[in-house]
């Protein structure tokens, strides 16, 4: 019997259901000051001068700096290209605001509530300037730029692959589909917000730093780099993190600005975000319009395929990412699952005067599904065959793996068409279109979508170091401990926030040693304590880090089969460990509680040969290539059409993440993800009017779904082993919002068809709809 | 000067007297005043539900209650739920059900499901909870990791326990 594959009980859920939880605004706050930010009110302007001796005489306030007054720290994330424009990220804003919300001052007072009256007192002279608030508007001839000498709001330029026979290609082919695929602006909205508390401890010389992040050793780089400091000077403690989704993979200035309050006041300072900060004025994503042109044969056989892909990237370039991610990503991956011969991509990042994006779940894969997914569906409907055959006849099949495709990825083993497959036979049998059929008939329109996808993960060095990144991600480390009680601590360098890292870590890990994993603790987030690694993002967690614990806890094992074999007179080769003994295979009587063996080693070092001695530990790193996970996902959904309103009835995943190491947990990551994908499809947006105002500054103009717009997910796996992973296992993170998009979008699609109406944007708003129907005859 | 009430309230049975701002929310008093940070905040403008807190009773968003409010008042927050160190059963019911993630919104959660599970409603002891009733009393409420699947399930899983535990 192993742990892995057994649906553990999460180590994570007592202490929260118990209100014990310990997220960074509910650490003990004695003796803290609050700081409050001044944010520009204009999208761009030239900040002409910042009056701070009213909120300097406010009651209770310590202090007021501007960008100026802390030296002007900036971040700088790089793209090692020459097709990358590089542009300061300041922490402050200095002479130029970008954004609304851009912070240009801080205010610390004894209280929050003061420390926010005091930042109304702020008197800042602002010229305003013209801004830029639409891919259209940055690349209008007369745009203003909104990075001075930046041609056509530009950052990221590039053509990624440029196949010379596409013109021939499209010249000759049966079919020609052209399509505009758009995606909304999108918040990624974690629960908590960002926060963060800063201190100064003088017996180790470090400005400690708790935050909600994702990355706690990018952070301390950030901090170390914006502040010309060396690491050592800077601990970066991620307590429970409330969700990130991606807003928090990426240093947040206003963090950055505590940990310089820390180190100029030598006071513990603390803030914690608002929803109207973190609605307009942390990071938002998914922005993107792809203009495509495929090519295909008449039996519906993709030939050829060029894109220009535009991606709205807001104000800056985020630290360690760059800008870039969004763009490169979509270029590289568009073709997916399918067998594109030919292949020309462009992908460009352009700045506007609107918040900086991050790298938010899915990034760009909902859009370059969603793109693909419309092609397979418009090139079945011109050609009259079935869009589930055409997507049959276009991806990578059963033997056909590895799958070099024309975009130089290599596809490990997957499950396309046996997902389909299945995703189909469930959906006969129960009974969606039967459902479909009645709904019509009552008058409601209804339809039913697919989407076939993989889902790149756990991107190591291999593959990153191909962005040309100054900072480039991908491995990871981990240690593996005993202590004499016979008790596990692990560490890495990812950091869960929600994904129950410390439940099936130990299954890892608990396996490797025959132990049970509730004697084993997962300490992350922690730069002096945790090792080394890039934080937990791009469903990289459980293969990446999960990959370096079980190497590492596979060389503890070999140390605790050594002393067994030596205290048993047989040899390693002969040991097992499990059920939380060493024991001599076939041998029913000899054996030693693992606990026994770890007491030895540390409280009787002398009775096992010198090599075994003083400790049971070891340390170990993984860096894969890369693996795919794949899934199809079906919706099914109704339209009222009188109002519009779109409902979602049925869903279905099919899904192959390869080796499962907790099925709960994954079908959790599952149904959180498909919730995410299906409000991107149907609900949210955030908005900015053509000045660069927001329009999405509270729950209430920001949809985000309750359980009344969603329905149960039913999921069904299928397990295809990656032999890229020290476990089988694959990432699957970010799957569930990677899919939903095409599946809905494909399902109002199909609700519509007869109507002649189809979109190829999302969110679809039921006044889209209802606008679209009313204009139908 | 600051405008400051002496107020009196029973947090979780226990007694608390202090001197409250009069604008300060019952969600700042609670966790930074008294110490009970298990109630958090996830918007402070009353849409997702993560304060929610029990005031007499009743479920109440904490962010959008004064301290002051609460003076005479009897207050139930997640930390009052369980007995001692065992999980209550709609706590167990939670974690049975993978009904959190990351952990943020469950206190508001519970307390919204408590305030339900424990109210006298006409009809509650001769009907079943349906899952669409349980669905829209979840729907008070935001949770961003789980889809709320694991959510419905465990309110209604304990509601029809409750009900067969209690029932003649």
């Amino acid at each position: 019997m192993t742990w892995v594959g057994a649906s553990v009980p999460r180590h994570e859920d007592r202490r929260m259901l118990l209100g014990r939880g310990r997220f960074t605004d509910d650490m003990p706050a004695a003796g803290l000051l609050h700081a409050a930010f001044v944010r520009s009110p204009l999208a761009a302007a030239e900040v002409r001068g910042i009056d701070l001796s009213a909120a300097l005489a406010a009651p209770g306030t310590r202090a007021a700096f501007t960008a100026a007054d802390l030296g002007n720290p900036v971040l700088l994330a790089v793209l090692e290209r020459p097709e990358f424009v590089p542009t300061e990220f300041p922490l402050l804003a200095g002479g130029q605001v970008r954004h609304v919300g851009e912070p240009v001052a801080v205010v610390v007072a004894d209280d929050p509530y003061l420390a926010e009256d005091a930042a109304e007192l702020v008197d800042v002279d602002y010229a305003a300037h013209p801004a830029v608030a639409s891919l259209d508007a940055a690349g209008a001839a007369d745009a203003r730029p909104v990075h001075a000498g930046l041609a056509g709001n530009c950052l990221v330029d590039l053509t990624m692959f440029d196949d010379g026979r596409l013109d021939g290609i499209f010249a000759a082919a049966p079919a020609v589909i052209s399509a505009t695929v758009s995606s909304g602006r999108l918040a990624a909205l974690p629960l908590e917000g960002r926060a963060c508390r800063a201190a100064w401890d003088d017996r180790d010389g470090q400005v400690v730093l708790h935050v909600s992040t994702q990355v706690p050793h990018q952070v301390r780089s950030a901090v170390a780099q914006a502040f010309h400091i060396p690491e050592r000077s800077v601990r970066v403690i991620a307590p429970d993190v409330g969700g990130g989704f991606g807003l928090k993979c990426v240093a947040g200035r206003e963090e950055l600005v505590l940990a310089g309050l820390a180190l100029r006041l030598r006071r513990p300072v603390g803030w914690a975000e608002d929803r109207q900060e973190n609605l307009t004025a942390s990071f938002h994503g998914h922005e993107q319009r792809y203009a495509v042109r495929a090519a295909f044969g008449a039996d519906g056989r993709i030939l050829g395929l060029a894109a220009q892909i535009d991606c709205d990237v807001g104000a800056y370039s985020v630290f360690p990412f760059t800008c870039g991610v969004e763009p490169l990503m979509a270029a590289t991956e568009l073709p997916g699952i399918y067998k594109v011969p030919a292949y020309r991509a462009r992908g460009r990042a352009i700045a506007s005067n609107k918040a900086p994006t991050a790298p938010y779940r899915g990034v760009s894969r909902p859009q370059l599904v969603l793109v693909m997914e419309r092609l397979m569906e418009k090139a079945a409907r011109q050609l009259g065959l079935d869009p589930l055959a055409v997507r049959r006849r276009n991806m990578i099949s059963p033997g056909e793996f590895p799958y070099t495709g024309v975009n130089g990825i290599t596809y490990d083993e997957g499950s396309y068409a046996e997902s389909l497959d299945l995703a189909e036979k469930r959906v006969a049998e129960a009974g969606w279109a039967a459902e479909r059929d009645r709904l019509r008939a009552l008058g409601l329109r209804a339809g039913i979508g697919y989407s076939c996808f993989s889902e790149r993960t756990a991107y190591g060095t291999p593959v990153m170091s191909v962005r040309r990144m100054r900072m480039t991600p991908g491995y990871d480390t981990a240690s593996v401990r005993m202590d004499p009680s016979g008790e596990v601590i692990v560490t890495t360098g990812t950091c869960g926030h929600g994904q129950g890292h410390e439940t099936t870590f130990a299954q890892i890990v608990a396996d490797r040693l025959g132990v049970d994993p509730g004697q084993v603790r997962l300490r992350e987030g922690d730069t002096d304590l945790a090792s080394y690694g890039w934080g937990t993002w791009g469903s990289r967690s459980i293969v990446i880090g999960g990959g370096a614990a079980s190497r590492a806890a596979e060389q503890v094992a070999g140390q605790l089969r050594a002393v067994a074999a030596h205290l048993l007179e047989t040899s390693a080769a002969d040991i097992e460990l499990a059920g939380g003994a060493a024991r001599v295979r076939g041998d029913e009587r000899a054996a030693v509680p693992i606990s026994e063996l770890a007491r030895i080693v540390h409280f009787q070092t002398h009775r096992v040969p010198e090599q075994l001695r003083y400790g049971l530990e070891a340390r170990s790193s993984f860096d894969p290539p890369g693996t795919f996970s794949n899934a199809c996902h079906a919706a099914a959904v109704s339209i009222d059409p009188g109002t519009g309103e779109i409902r979602l009835l049925r869903y279905l995943v099919v899904e192959d993440c390869g080796v499962v190491i907790n099925p709960m947990i994954v079908d959790g990551q599952v149904r959180g993800g498909v919730a995410q994908g299906v409000a991107a499809a149907l609900l949210e947006r955030v908005r900015y009017d053509t000045d660069g105002q927001p329009g999405s500054a509270t729950l209430m103009d920001y949809l985000a779904p309750t359980a009344s717009e969603l329905c149960p997910v039913d999921i069904v796996h299928l397990e295809t082993p990656s032999a890229h992973s020290e476990t089988g296992a694959k990432g699957m993170g970010e799957g569930g919002t990677i899919g939903a998009p095409a599946a809905v979008l494909n399902a109002v699609n199909d609700a519509l068809a007869d109507a002649g109406v189809s979109f190829d944007h999302i969110p679809v708003l039921p006044q889209e709809v209802a606008a679209a129907l009313g204009d139908t005859p | 000067m600051k405008d400051l009430h002496l107020i009196r309230l029973r947090v979780n049975g226990r007694e608390h007297e202090l001197a409250v701002e009069s604008r300060r929310t019952l969600a700042d008093m609670l966790r930074h005043d008294l110490g009970y940070t298990g109630t958090h905040l996830g918007c402070e403008h009353g849409i997702c539900g993560a304060c929610t807190v029990l005031v007499d009773s009743v479920p109440a968003r904490a962010c959008l209650m004064f301290g002051v409010q609460a003076d005479g008042s009897e207050v139930a927050t997640v930390e009052g739920l369980a007995d001692g160190e065992d999980l209550s059963d709609l706590q167990q019911s939670f974690s049975d059900r993978h009904g959190l993630q990351c952990g943020f919104c469950t206190p508001g959660f519970l307390m919204l499901a408590e305030g339900y599970l424990a109210e006298d409603r006409p009809g509650a002891a001769d009907a079943e909870p349906t899952e669409a009733e349980i669905r829209e009393l979840v729907a008070a409420n935001l949770c961003r990791c789980t889809g709320y699947q694991g959510i419905v399930e465990a309110v209604l899983a304990t509601a029809r326990a409750r009900r067969k535990r209690d029932s003649p």
